[in-house]
């Protein structure tokens, strides 16, 4: 009896579908990296072809992004930000260290939480919003549109919003610091009795310039990857409403694994 | 039938066998067309036929496999980027659903082009799209977003948007899809009013054959990625095609499609031609 070609087994299926979502997957970090730089340069070289980035829509993108989320994330750095104080002073009382807390306190909202906190919420609010929009133009015409008009769709769409989001994430960061340290501090104070003078010199001793600079400089690396997480997402729309609900949710889920990612990876190269 | 007194012989879209595909697929198979100055071309086929695909390619939305096409007497290959941007700007297109910007208003959508293109007071932009809003009887609308429209008026306000900037070449994509009979017949009248008011050469694509009827001064018959025939409405009516009758007979496709070949188009990978990155 002659042997009959056998089907594919489970193993060269899974094979083959992880090969596909790895090709994607590159394909479109390929593509978000081109719209950042494609980005740049309608930014700064766009008034020389007469196309240039518009400030109002930055300025625009800048209120939606920034203005409007300083309440939810004033509210969240305080809420974190307190609660690693009632944290830390329960942990440092075991070894009669609870003195200390301003320190680590100090440390961990300015490197780490605030702008994770920021990043996140940002990513939530802003980065799926983004996602979309432009889906929804995108099933829509509209980026056609934009196409045919003459009107360049990374200029018009992705350029105002990633510099928004360099603008205005680090911005909120720093909001971020002030209020999670501001609202710890009183906490320290009534649990502690330290005054709110003697804790903010306290963390005038500790802190770096280099230390909130890396904070800053994080919150600008999460600016970029929310932007574009966003916009590759909103690209890749297909099959209407529902292409743009999921797309919405991978932009949200993929923002946050990457600004954790990149925390982790910030903290080990810069603590090695 | 409409009056092909306005149209000269000058050609201001030439396309020679354009080849294209999808993946390994065939889409558009040795199309060779032209339409003239002044000349209202109707791309007509049935579902699948091609011809939105068709209209792409004249926009030049999409990258074809082979073949030349010169849009006003310009080789699109040879076009730089900025080519392509001046280009475009002698180009209209009334999408299908419209494609209005849903968080600009009516007034902002059809300035939108003027604001990009040109350096005009803002008075002056907002005058030219009254202007053009009241061309296409929307006048006093402007104010008004897009959400707050009819599927009608929506339409219309693309038409006043994709001619705001005078283009040579007008495109539209199924003009009167989705709309009542009236609607769609008061639409057909603006295409042949926006036509002799200004000048345009006007590319329609559409499967509704009363609609061809009225406004085309030649209609391109498509089928399956290739044409069947081009000629006037006369011609295409009068044509003896077994595949052209069906068409304007209204015969379903799948009673005349091999079963074969009907199963194997069903079981096809999906597609989809316009999900392309930004």
């Amino acid at each position: 009896m002659s042997e009959t070609p056998s089907t594919p087994s489970g193993i060269f299926r899974f094979l083959d579908k992880t090969g596909r979502t790895t090709v994607a997957g590159i394909e479109e970090v390929g593509n978000g990296g081109l719209m950042v730089l494609e980005s740049l340069y309608w930014l700064f070289l766009g008034f020389r072809v007469k196309q240039p980035v518009r400030l109002n829509a930055v300025i625009q993108q800048m209120t939606e992004i920034g203005i409007s989320a300083i309440p939810i994330i004033a509210l969240l750095a305080g809420s974190i930000s307190t609660t690693l104080a009632i944290q830390g002073i329960y942990t440092l009382r075991i070894f009669g260290a609870e003195g200390h807390v301003t320190a680590g306190l100090a440390f961990i909202v300015v490197r780490e939480f605030a702008p994770m906190i920021t990043g996140i919420l940002v990513a939530g609010r802003s980065g799926s919003a983004l996602a979309a929009r432009i889906g929804t133009m995108k099933i829509n015409q509209e980026i056609d549109a934009l196409k045919v008009m003459g009107i360049n769709p990374v200029r018009f769409l992705v350029a105002p919003p990633l510099i928004a989001m360099l603008i205005m994430v680090p911005c909120l960061s720093m909001m971020s610091n002030v209020v999670g340290l501001f609202l710890a501090g009183i906490y320290i104070n009534f649990e502690l009795g330290i005054s709110l003078a003697a804790y903010l010199d306290q963390i005038i001793d500790i802190l770096k310039v280099e230390d909130v600079l890396q904070g800053l400089g994080k919150s600008a690396i999460y600016a970029i990857e929310i932007a574009v997480i966003g916009v590759v997402n909103g690209a890749s729309v297909r099959g209407g409403a529902e292409g743009v609900g999921k797309a919405t949710t991978r932009s949200v889920v993929q923002s946050i694994s990457a600004i954790i990612i990149t925390a982790m990876v910030v903290v080990i190269l810069t603590t090695l | 039938m409409a009056d092909s007194e306005t149209q000269s012989t000058e050609k201001v879209i030439e396309v020679e066998d354009l080849v294209t595909h999808y993946g390994e697929r065939k889409i558009l198979d040795g199309i060779t067309m032209d339409v003239r100055d002044g000349e209202i071309m109707v791309i007509m086929g049935g579902s699948g036929s091609g011809k939105s695909t068709l209209l792409r390619y004249l926009m030049a939305l999409e990258t074809k496999t082979s073949g030349t096409m010169r849009i006003l007497g310009r080789d699109i290959d040879d076009l730089s980027s900025q080519d392509f941007v001046d280009l475009r700007k002698k180009l209209g297109v009334a999408f299908q659903g419209g494609a209005l910007f849903s968080s600009l208003t009516v007034g902002e959508n059809v300035m939108l082009p003027l604001y990009e293109h040109t350096k005009l007071e803002i008075q002056t932009m907002e005058i030219m799209a009254r202007m053009k809003l009241q061309v296409v009887e929307l006048g006093g609308f402007e104010d008004l977003m897009p959400a707050e429209l009819s599927g009608g008026m929506i339409k219309r306000a693309a038409f006043a948007r994709a001619v705001v900037m005078d283009p040579k070449i007008l495109f539209c994509d199924e003009p009167s899809a989705g709309l009542d009979p009236a609607v769609a017949s008061a639409l057909d009248d603006l295409i042949l009013t926006l036509r002799e008011a200004m000048g345009m050469s006007i590319v329609v694509v559409t499967h509704e054959l009363e609609s061809a009827f009225k406004i085309a001064d030649r209609i391109t018959v498509l089928d399956r990625g290739k044409i069947l025939m081009i000629g006037t409405v006369d011609e295409v009516r009068s044509s003896k095609n077994e595949r052209i009758y069906n068409l304007l007979n209204r015969v379903p496709e799948d009673d005349t499609m091999d079963p074969d070949e009907y199963l194997a188009r069903l079981t096809g990978e999906d597609f989809d031609i316009g999900n392309q990155p930004l």
